[in-house]
């Protein structure tokens, strides 16, 4: 009895927890298709009568959709491209190979993770737009997050925990370290890749603060900023101001939300070691 | 090219500083130039110049800091920080752990349970801002349960509070992460020998579950300081750019419309140093305090470990975190 009673508190409690960190969620998408706008709690279900696309049509006729989210992927791929290539290389050369220089860049790694972005928002802010010339350009959007320093963190953790046979084995062979990173270590990182592109896609889709800084012209602009200029400008001219943004919002999230639920699974399958036999 | 020998990790090699080269010259255009950059301009007297034109940035010494410090709402938004995490941190700490404890001990639909708290971490401030917007309006949610209506968004008392429970509303699935890799990692053997001496379930999360996980706590307070302190989309867009009087102003924000709208570079820029000196502040002050309640601990549980002793007995304190 009592440890029914236990099971029952505990599956509770988490479900009351799961429950208030969806809701709000759910809530964006039932008030994303209403047609009149119900704050009430007849609200809280969907009323046939009251639904429709006509929020989505007017957010686009607000924001281009389709130019917005574009922005948005070359902003976001051009990060996961960047982190990939230059911080996959980083984290394998930091975890297992010894280098002059190298307590040096460990440390800026640590550094840049714990470093709040307010210190280099005004210098960044010359140096990208005054000096480099980089305002209302990708590439200006993409320097700061080029490298997501999680993403060597979690490549040089991977990279750690490969055992030492496997790379043994290899320079018994008499592979360069080259070799042994392109032929033996790369195919085993799909999983870390995995994680750490996820990781690192996050970040820039649904960053506001630099590309806002950065990008005044609105056809440059990803849709966070372009979503966040409409909600702080033009939201209260709209017919159904809430409907509208909300609209926005969940064009916003569902290619995030998807993605990691999509990715999630290969989260927990990241343990490596299928390469040595015992 | 040096060949290595025997083990790939022991050998120095230089095919490494080609491997980590390019990030190496990332971390420094990125991060140390603007970083040197922005002490350089706290100093100046920066003017924004059309692109070609010189201008003279004359040497001002400290005159930058001390406007920045005579700014009322610069203090202002140091206090709003100390709002926010005197909301965020215990909640955060309270509900993060205790989440993960009860996620460790289910067996079924963990998978679910994690992608539940995790999704309001993935989604974007500004998409979540739309919710809180719409659910905290005038005629909002919100308000058909709470009487009367405070005017949450535009209340000067309240607008801080509004913003520190989204942002932790958002975060926890991180933070509850974050514990349950600390909570996985306590041997279960721990809370078997507990219940054997008849401790109860709080008794086991107090003695065995939060001493074990002290250094994520660390953790989380030390990354919920720094999400605190960067706040900027929120106070923007939620509560109107920053409340009534600064209510909401953060320092973020604050640096923005310094440095950015009202053309004073140096200023803003002395801000930014100004604020990682107080997180710093912050964190030191905080370390202090964890340092201090964890020897008032590890001393009542020695006091206890004693007690216990002198009946004969062993306590459930005296297992070592």
């Amino acid at each position: 009895m009592s440890r029914i009673l236990k099971r029952l508190t505990t599956y509770g409690f988490v479900m009351l927890g799961a429950l208030a960190s969806i809701f709000p969620l759910y809530y964006m998408v039932v008030g994303s298709f209403q047609l009149r706008t119900d704050s009430a709690f007849s609200g809280l279900i969907p009323h046939p009568g009251n639904l429709g696309l006509a929020n989505y049509r007017d957010i686009n006729k607000a924001i281009p959709l389709l130019r917005a989210l574009s922005n948005s992927a070359v902003f976001t791929l051009g990060t996961v491209v960047l982190t990939i290539v230059i911080g996959l290389p980083a984290g394998y050369a930091l975890a297992r190979l010894r280098f002059p220089g190298k307590a040096t860049v460990s440390a800026g790694l640590i550094l840049v993770l714990v470093l709040p972005f307010q210190v280099m928002m005004i210098p960044l802010y010359i140096l990208v737009v005054r000096d480099y010339g980089l305002a209302d350009s990708y590439l200006g959007m993409i320097l700061p997050f080029a490298v997501n320093a999680t993403a060597v963190l979690i490549f040089r953790q991977f990279f750690v925990s490969l055992p030492d046979e496997l790379f043994d084995a290899a320079h018994i062979d008499g592979a360069s370290e080259l070799r042994t990173l392109i032929l033996v270590a790369a195919p085993l990182t799909k999983p870390a890749i995995i994680t750490a592109s996820v990781i690192t896609f996050i970040g820039p889709w649904n960053e506001f603060l630099w590309p806002f800084l950065i990008t005044k012209k609105h056809d440059m602009q990803p849709l966070a900023v372009a979503l966040g200029e409409y909600v702080s400008n033009n939201a209260a001219k709209a017919a159904n101001p809430y409907g509208v943004i909300l609209a926005g919002s969940c064009v916003l999230a569902v290619p995030v939300i998807a993605l990691f639920l999509i990715a999630q699974r290969h989260f927990t399958s990241a343990a490596p070691g299928s390469g040595v036999k015992e | 090219m040096a060949r290595t020998k025997r083990r790939g990790r022991r050998s120095t090699t230089i095919v490494g500083l080609y491997l980590v080269a390019p990030y190496a010259v990332y971390l420094a255009i990125v991060y140390a130039v603007p970083i040197i950059q922005g002490v350089r301009i706290s100093l100046l007297d920066y003017v924004y110049a059309a692109p070609g034109a010189s201008v003279s940035q004359p040497f001002i010494g400290l005159k930058n800091y001390r406007e920045a410090l005579s700014d009322p709402l610069l203090r202002r938004s140091f206090l709003n920080i100390l709002e926010f995490l005197a909301i965020n941190v215990p909640l955060t700490v309270a509900l993060g752990l205790t989440l993960a404890a009860v996620l460790a001990r289910l067996t079924r639909m963990k998978t679910f349970f994690r992608s539940a708290f995790f999704v309001p971490y993935v989604t974007a401030s500004i998409a979540v801002i739309g919710v809180w917007y719409f659910l905290f309006s005038q005629s909002g949610l919100i308000n058909h349960i709470w009487t009367p209506n405070p005017s949450w968004l535009v209340n000067s008392k309240l607008a801080m509070v509004v913003i520190a429970l989204e942002v932790t509303w958002k975060q926890l699935g991180f933070y509850v992460l974050l514990y349950l890799a600390g909570v996985l990692l306590i041997p279960d053997s721990l809370y078997e020998a507990a219940s054997i001496d008849g401790a109860g379930v709080v008794r086991q999360f107090r003695a065995i579950t939060v001493p074990a996980v002290r250094n994520v706590t660390v953790l989380v307070t030390t990354l919920a300081l720094i999400v605190g302190a960067n706040v900027f989309t929120e106070p923007l867009l939620l509560t109107n750019g920053g409340g009534p009087n600064g209510a909401s102003m953060s320092p973020a924000l604050l640096i923005y419309q310094k440095g950015v709208e009202q053309g004073q570079p140096g200023v803003g820029a002395a801000m930014g140093i100004l604020l990682t000196l107080f997180v710093l502040l912050v964190a030191g002050a905080g370390r202090a305090v964890q340092w201090a309640v964890q020897r008032s601990e590890d001393r009542a549980g020695e006091r206890a470990g004693e007690r216990a002793a002198e009946r004969g007995g062993g306590t459930v304190e005296e297992v070592p975190a």
